[in-house]
């Protein structure tokens, strides 16, 4: 399984999401790659991703896609994220 | 590990910032002072959160200010900012902000063990609280896991 994380840069919120998803993976007892990008290379990133993982400002921008889009508010909340993850896996 | 330097130039603490443009300055100007950027930085930096939203405000009260790597940025390195009146960024859940980091990057390609070096320290929901409490640099590079040099 293939998690994409988006944000602006494709430096900062985007690896702290990796970094928090992957430890929240963990915690589920799941495994997935889980690459973090910047808004602009979505498309080709997330080309064949599963989850995208974002904050709501790039909802918009990250438009029509086959994978499923997940909001979070706080990105060091591990159970918000934990949560998210395993509702849009089961 | 992995954390970019943050010397106590880099530290601002108990600083007065009248809006989100001008707390994201104040960091960048502490990325100046430590040597990790030239000045245009910071411009880059609120060019960043103009274009994409409020997203930079990554946890309730914590901001992590940033941009791309380019020619603004001379070397890995990180500032805190804690501000004396809480500003708004227009986050929907976060605001108001207290602690502004302020993150730079010289290569994309080794970006990564720095963030996540940067999130180790907030998954204690308490460093926070402690950074915006800190009175003394030496503080606050204890709660975020540096030793003085």
């Amino acid at each position: 399984m293939k998690i994409v994380t988006i944000c602006g840069a494709g430096i900062g919120s985007s690896g702290v999401l990796k970094v928090n998803a992957e430890r929240a993976l963990r915690s589920l007892d799941l495994e997935a790659t889980v690459v973090a990008a910047d808004v602009a290379t979505v498309r080709t990133v997330a080309a064949d991703a599963q989850i995208i993982l974002t904050t709501q400002e790039f909802v918009e921008a990250i438009g029509k896609t086959n994978a499923d889009i997940i909001v979070i508010v706080n990105l060091f909340d591990t159970s918000e994220l934990a949560q998210k993850l395993e509702d849009a896996l089961s | 590990m992995g954390l970019p330097p943050l010397p106590e130039s880099a530290i601002d603490l108990d600083v007065f910032a009248a809006d989100w443009r001008a707390a994201v300055e104040l960091s960048g100007a502490a990325l100046v002072r430590s040597g990790s950027t030239k000045p245009g930085y910071a411009a880059e930096m609120i060019r960043m959160i103009e274009k994409h939203g409020p997203y930079v405000v990554i946890a309730p009260g914590l901001a992590l200010a940033h941009a791309r790597p380019g020619p603004q940025v001379i070397s890995n390195g990180l500032s805190v900012v804690t501000l004396k009146e809480p500003v708004r960024f227009g986050h929907a859940h976060n605001d108001p902000v207290r602690v502004v980091l302020g993150l730079a990057i010289a290569e994309s390609g080794a970006h990564l063990a720095a963030v996540a070096a940067v999130a180790n320290i907030f998954n204690d929901s308490s460093a926070i609280d402690q950074l915006a409490a800190a009175t003394t640099a030496a503080e606050v590079q204890q709660i975020m896991g540096v030793t003085p040099s």
